[in-house]
């Protein structure tokens, strides 16, 4: 416990930032926050100015993805705050640690619908981990502390703190304890030892098993125990989208994501296996397709730091509540590997008769968008940080960008947000300096969140866009084209502007490919420019993702394409 | 089949807003609900009456712990315990029926704790069963408004629910 001294409202959220090791904040200012941003005016905090509230948060998600650390946002009240929330519902499905500081109406007001009042309390109590509205300044310093405690600890998530505008003006005794101890809270971190013996009986006597990851081992930095024990018990991995990075993309155990757009071989696994080792995973609805047919002749053992994911939509036979890594090491130590020498071998069979489809060989070789990835990929160093939007995209970068390391693929998984990808970047740029930062987005997504070209010119940021110009909403033309009849409604782009002019209107350097010749030069070209970069990469609009399981059917029923 | 829980809840602002929001964000079903302090100050207890299977109502507890303000959860279906109910009854009660229901108030343990010209106000007290009993009984005479309190219930002998 420090001395305690007084202080005003505003001044204890920076001083709280500092003793919380915060150095970058994302934000927009408004009445309701004035004074806090007067306070920002001669403080070493760094704050960096978005264009619209919700990249705020998206950034400081990018920033958290990468960092581990919370991501911390500021906004006013009314529109301000309301202008998170799709933010905050992408943390919060995601698992990413922020804490967001809202302005309200002063506390006489609240409750009047004063002007630019919102309940940002009550709208976001189901996207949240936990959300305070701070009536009486004293509560502040604890508030802040256990804030930041929750969103970090744990299974991670936003945490919202709303402030009345006069709060940030009164003055309490400031003591900041990082220590705080909250009655309703107590993660278990170690797994139980006797689940774990069993866990470590299953292993040895498994013929068929598989490592089934998810962004719990990223959040919990449980990549290097992930890969002891794959490489020692020679158990092939399998991540989630949520998870990619967690092992290296490029080791020969590694059979890619599973579910709607998986790779065969993953799929397969999974239907086959007798023992599915599930870390960090949530069995999302996009990976199970349809839950009674899924991993049938399976045990599972299921290793998740939220109790409540064990058992919501698959049974596990050993449920292990804990913290990922600390039970993954804690397996390793005892560890006795059988044998999975005839399972490897069928693994490889099915990896070598389905590769991944490189994209539809009929069509006067325009360009295609997985040749596209693929070079992305190809031309980037090892450790880029690779964010992206939603849609066909996403899923081709997926499957096509290898990802080595964790903390370097920035996806929205759970909710799917379009508009994510460009200001998540922005966010990463913030937390790894010294790494290239590569956007890759689509034209439907970009358009979301657009106006950030601004924010990006104005701080001169290091950053390549690339956009995977499809002049359509690819990945719902996609289901058009598959379950309604070709009937595409409002799913053609066309009258979509040009981006190289917009780019350039902002004073973004902006390059144009349309052949493959081209697209290798343009991100050649790009990736020796300082300041940020677009590349409208003009692709064949007709391609779809491939492999696909259609919703909520079996995952070994899959939908390989037509042209391979 | 239906599940008896009891949750202490710290009594900060919106904590009963999380706990009855996250019921139907999550499609469980309430049927019904009671709130009332505990002997410690700032800890309330909730008793919810909710209608599911067993994995739903595992799925239901895991998630009210998760909330913060939760304290404790524990489900009284599944072990001894005393529950009931309070419910105040207006019944239509004409000279003719009055000694009729009377009786019935009378067999049930029941109490009159109002009269007027034409109606009586009925205060019973108990399980689920012998409430739904009364009401059956009543009915014929025409039961003009009933309120309930939800369901309360205690675990039986010395063990208590506590917040640790
Ligand atoms: C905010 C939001 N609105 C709508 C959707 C539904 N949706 C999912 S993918 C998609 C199309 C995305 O188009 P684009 O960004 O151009 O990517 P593409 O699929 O063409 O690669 C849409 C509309 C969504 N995921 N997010």
């Amino acid at each position: 416990m420090m001395k305690e001294k007084m202080l005003k409202g505003s001044a204890m959220i920076l001083k709280a930032l500092e003793l919380e090791g915060v150095d970058q904040v994302f934000g927009y200012p408004g009445g309701a926050v004035l004074s806090l941003y007067n306070q920002l005016y001669d403080s070493s905090l760094k704050h960096l100015l978005v264009r619209h509230e919700q990249a705020a948060v998206h950034a400081a998600d990018g920033y958290a993805r990468v960092t581990g650390q919370p991501g911390v946002v500021f906004a006013t009240s009314g529109p301000g705050a309301t202008n998170l929330v799709t933010g905050i519902a992408t943390a919060y499905m995601d698992s990413v640690p922020l804490v967001l500081i809202t302005g309200q109406v002063a506390s006489r007001f609240i409750g009047t619908d004063a002007f630019q009042e919102a309940d940002i309390t009550g709208i976001t109590l189901p996207i949240t981990k936990h959300n305070y509205l701070v009536k009486d300044i004293k509560e502040l310093p604890f508030i802040l502390s256990e804030a930041f405690y929750l969103a970090s600890t744990g299974r991670r998530g936003p945490v919202l703190i709303d402030i009345p505008k006069d709060v940030f003006d009164q003055e309490a005794p400031f003591a900041y304890d990082q220590k705080c101890h909250i009655a309703g809270y107590n993660p278990t971190y170690s797994g139980h030892a006797g689940q774990v013996n069993r866990a470590v009986k299953e292993i040895r006597d498994a013929r068929r098993p598989v490592i089934f990851g998810g962004g719990g081992l990223i959040r919990s930095s449980a990549d290097q125990a992930l890969r002891e024990l794959a490489e020692t018990a020679k158990i092939p991995v399998i991540l989630s989208l949520m998870g990619l990075g967690a092992f290296p993309g490029d080791n020969g155990l590694f059979l890619g994501m599973p579910g709607m757009h998986g790779s065969v071989a993953a799929n397969y696994a999974l239907t086959e296996t007798d023992l599915i080792i599930a870390a960090g995973v949530r069995f999302d609805d996009r990976v199970t397709g349809k839950l009674d047919s899924f991993a049938e002749k399976a045990k599972i053992i299921h290793i998740d730091i939220d109790p409540a994911e064990i058992g919501k939509n698959v049974m596990a036979d050993i449920p292990i509540v804990g913290d990922v890594r600390l039970v993954l090491e804690d397996l390793l130590r005892k560890l006795k590997p059988g044998d999975t020498g005839k399972w490897l071998k069928q693994i490889e069979s099915w990896q070598e008769k389905y590769p991944l489809p490189l994209g539809s060989k009929k069509v006067e070789r325009g360009l295609l968008p997985q040749f596209v990835i693929r070079e992305l990929s190809r031309l980037s160093e090892p450790n880029t940080i690779v964010a992206t939007d939603v849609g066909q995209h996403q899923m081709w970068t997926a499957q096509h960008f290898i990802v080595r390391t964790p903390k370097r693929f920035l996806t929205s998984g759970g909710l799917g947000t379009m508009g994510y990808g460009f200001p998540a970047a922005i966010g990463a740029r913030f937390a790894a300096p010294e790494h290239r930062v590569l956007c890759i987005t689509g034209d439907g997504s970009f358009q979301m969140n657009i106006q950030e070209l601004a924010t990006v010119v104005n701080n001169n940021l290091d950053l390549t866009i690339a956009l995977i110009n499809n002049r359509s909403l690819g990945m719902v033309r996609q289901w058009q084209e598959f379950f309604y009849e070709k009937r595409y409604s409002h799913t053609l782009l066309a009258e979509s502007p040009d981006f190289v002019k917009v780019a350039e209107a902002y004073g973004v350097k902006a390059l144009r490919a349309v052949t493959e010749e081209e697209a290798t030069r343009a991100i050649e070209e790009a990736y020796q420019l300082k300041g940020p970069v677009l590349i409208d990469f003009v692709v064949n609009p007709g391609e779809n993702v491939y492999p696909m399981v259609a919703p909520n059917h079996p995952i070994n029923q899959i939908i390989t394409g037509g042209d391979l | 089949m239906k599940h008896v829980l009891a949750i202490l809840v710290e009594n900060k602002a919106g904590a009963l807003t999380r706990i009855s929001g996250l019921f139907s964000r999550r499609g469980f079903n309430i049927e019904n609900i009671a709130v009332g302090e505990t002997v410690t100050p700032g800890i309330a207890r909730m008793t919810i009456t909710v209608e599911g299977s067993d994995p739903v109502i595992e799925q239901v507890m895991k998630q009210l712990h998760k909330l913060v303000n939760v304290l404790k959860v524990s489900n009284l279906s599944k072990e001894p315990s005393v529950m009931r109910e309070l419910v105040l009854i207006k019944v239509r009660a004409e000279t003719g029926s009055r000694s009729d229901i009377q009786q019935i108030v009378e067999t049930f343990r029941g109490k009159v704790v109002d009269v007027s010209p034409d109606s009586m106000i009925i205060e019973v007290t108990g399980t689920e069963d012998k409430i739904e009993a009364i009401k059956m009984m009543l009915d014929h005479f025409g039961i003009r408004e009933i309120v309930r309190t939800g369901k309360v219930a205690l675990l039986r002998g010395a063990k208590i629910t506590r917040e640790a």
